[in-house]
């Protein structure tokens, strides 16, 4: 019998991050305001009291730096985990993150590895002022070198954090902001899944709905209505975007035939960009009508008044499933 | 400015600066002719580098000619634990660390991107984004301080890093981020710029209007400035700063002021924007021409810089020879070390290429 416990996302990660740090004390965490503060949106809550400033500590506002020294902390055997207190924040860190980060066990032939978490709250719904609700998956995705996974429940969340840090890879952690507060049981016992693989939340035979991060409760709450409708809609949360795990996307398109894919980001050249092509690519005979794409639209992202509007919700992501089944 | 050694090659220490002069002066005679031999073997090996490169057997070339001393000097007074954290022109040091020479050859003819191994070296890779290695040092003088590897008393145990730039560099935020940081952090950090006044065509009033031996006090960082063209003011400054920061005294910052003979690199074109006036000027503030004179007024013979030149001729013709029989790295470098663990994505395309290229067959 596994031992549950009822938890928000955001504790969580705070409590994957404890047992990470307690396990190994090679783990620090660092970044604005994670210590007594316990960071914006309290993920490192408590760990500064039982941890100490030696293990988790503030930094000054310097993203590039807080990225450039964690590579160096790596160089010298920590597995350092930075918080980037919001996802318009990370752009001052891109090239440590791209040119240095994800290139130096590559630079190096395999001399250096690079443990490093970058944790962001990412992504829109919160009502927040301009830079805090953007989408950045796409940019670190083209990098070859990063991980970037999202996790879409607090089970996830949980074994993800723990998962990520044990990686000898470099990897950015997208934390669905506006599902921080969002409740579910986690396994204290046992890892749900390996860090890249996809999983099958719900079983369908019409369409296959894939979503990552923050979309993934949206995606449950279409394919919930669409069943009400009499559609029967397979959601795989992706978890990882990457790699994207690409035979648990293909046997399930193989089997519906049809496929929609929902993101926050703006959809052009995204990470469903690339699953379009590759399911193009990969199960072309199976399908039967185009890939459709839901997400943000090509603009910045809007004043949050509009947000509501900009995001994709259960109505759009019904609205293009509907588009799929009438081919 | 720490001067111990005069263009002319006369040795004097200045006022308040004994403590520089008292390293120089413990020195014995070996290795000081190290020094020179040094110098005079990483120039030789530079001018064989750009010839390679005129020869089209090197991609490029980043000459170092008049920057041996504030290289060679430095390179020594890093200790034995210390940490090396360079630019790109840093073949001097690279030298005093036992850096096989023909790895920076591979590198620059496109063999490899880094072809050592930092850990054993504890010269770490070159940084061709600029300044990005100065955090990275950061990094690893704080992750040296968590360690408790500072202060300890024990000279076996504590160690610090040196991270090298130019002086076009410090106009990157990386720079600042990087004094702040060590600042805040107290890390045992020295920050060594060469200051060679020029960055590819741009000359250093664009990058500074302070000199840069000032650009750490804003952040809480000390600095001084030395000549870089003394290899023993370079060597003993260097000492006593690493000396100062393995003891837990916190970061500081040295410019060594020095001059740029050659081009930036082999795409350069320096008679565009410099005339050979200022050259001509630096030539004769050359770092090795002044040892030698100082060597010859220790009592140093013919024989030991007869024996240098020819060693140095044993080198360029050795690594021309080394150079020519270099192999093109195999194909499936493409993707090894991409990433430390497995990645399917890798192993897809790694697959791919190696079927491709076995239904070419031999495209030689």
């Amino acid at each position: 019998m596994s031992n549950y416990k009822e938890m928000a996302i955001a504790k969580a990660l705070n409590a994957g991050l404890q047992k990470a740090m307690a396990a190994d004390e090679k783990v620090l965490m660092f970044g604005e305001d994670v210590a007594e503060l316990g960071g914006v949106f309290r993920v490192t809550e408590g760990l500064h009291a039982e941890f100490g400033q030696q293990r988790i500590f503030n930094t000054p506002i310097a993203e590039s730096a807080i990225v450039g020294t964690a590579i160096g902390l790596a160089m010298r055997g920590y597995r350092p985990v930075v918080e980037i207190q919001f996802d318009g924040f990370v752009f001052p860190a891109f090239n440590q993150i791209t040119s240095q980060l994800a290139k130096l066990t590559y630079r190096s032939e395999g001399s250096l590895q690079m443990p490093v978490v970058i944790r962001i709250p990412y992504g829109g719904g919160i009502g927040a002022v301009e830079h805090h609700s953007e989408s950045p998956e796409a940019y670190f995705a083209h990098t070859a070198g990063l991980r970037i996974v999202s996790p879409s429940n607090p089970n996830d969340a949980y074994w993800m954090m723990q998962q990520a840090i044990e990686s000898p890879d470099p990897v950015i952690m997208l934390e669905p902001k506006r599902r921080y507060w969002q409740k579910g049981p986690v396994n204290l016992d046992t890892a749900p899944l390996p860090l890249h693989n996809a999983r099958l939340m719900r079983e369908g035979s019409q369409v296959t709905l894939l979503a990552y991060g923050p979309m993934v409760t949206a995606a449950l709450q279409a394919a919930e209505i669409g069943a009400e409708e009499g559609k029967s809609i397979e959601v795989i949360d992706l978890r990882s975007i990457s790699p994207i795990d690409y035979p648990t996307i293909m046997a399930s398109v193989k089997k519906t035939s049809r496929a929609v894919i929902v993101h926050e980001a703006p959809t052009n050249v995204s990470v469903s960009s690339e699953i379009a092509a590759r399911i193009s690519h990969e199960a072309f005979y199976h399908l039967e009508a185009p890939v459709i794409r839901v997400g943000g639209f090509d603009t910045p992202y809007p004043p949050a008044k509009l947000e509501e509007v900009y995001l994709p919700d259960a109505d759009r992501i019904l609205e293009a499933i509907d588009r799929s089944l009438d081919y | 400015m720490l001067q111990l050694l005069a263009a002319d090659g006369t040795y004097g220490v200045p006022k308040g600066y004994e403590i520089y002069g008292k390293i120089i002066e413990g020195l014995d005679e070996e290795t000081l002719k190290t020094f020179y031999r040094d110098m005079a073997r990483i120039r030789r090996f530079d001018i064989e580098a750009t010839a390679l490169q005129r020869q089209g057997q090197l991609g490029l070339w980043v000459p170092a000619i008049g920057q041996e001393g504030a290289q060679i000097g430095s390179g020594y007074g890093v200790g034995n634990k210390d940490h090396i954290f360079p630019s790109y022109r840093e073949h001097g040091v690279a030298l005093t660390h036992g850096v096989e020479l023909m790895s920076i050859l591979k590198m620059m003819r496109g063999v490899n991107h880094g072809g050592w191994d930092p850990n054993e070296t504890r010269f770490h890779h070159y940084a061709i984004v600029l300044a990005t290695q100065v955090l990275h040092a950061v990094g690893y003088a704080m992750g040296v301080k968590l360690d408790g590897k500072v202060g300890t008393g024990n000279k076996e145990e504590d160690l610090a890093v040196i991270s090298y730039l130019g002086d076009g560099a410090t106009a990157e935020g990386d720079v600042s981020e990087s004094l702040l940081f060590a600042a805040v952090n107290e890390s045992p950090i020295v920050f060594f710029i060469q200051n060679n006044q020029w960055a590819i065509s741009s000359h250093i009033d664009t990058q500074t209007k302070a000199p840069l031996y000032t650009r750490g006090e804003g952040f809480g960082v000390p600095g001084m400035r030395i000549d870089g063209n003394d290899v023993l003011a370079c060597y003993a400054a260097t000492q006593h700063h690493m000396d100062n920061a393995r003891a837990g005294e916190g970061p500081f910052l040295l410019e060594a002021l020095t001059y740029r003979i050659g081009a930036h690199t082999t795409s350069d074109d320096p008679s565009k924007y410099r005339g050979d006036e200022e050259v001509e000027n630096w030539k004769a503030k050359d770092p090795i021409k002044r040892f030698e004179i100082f060597l010859r007024r220790q009592g140093i013979k013919d024989d030991f810089f007869e024996e240098v030149k020819v060693a140095g001729d044993d080198l360029a013709k050795d690594i021309r020879e080394q150079t020519f029989a270099l192999e093109n790295p195999p194909l499936e470098n493409i993707f090894n070390h991409v990433y430390s663990d497995e990645h399917p994505e890798i192993d897809k395309q790694r697959a791919w290429l190696k079927a491709y290229e076995a239904q070419m067959g031999d495209h030689e």
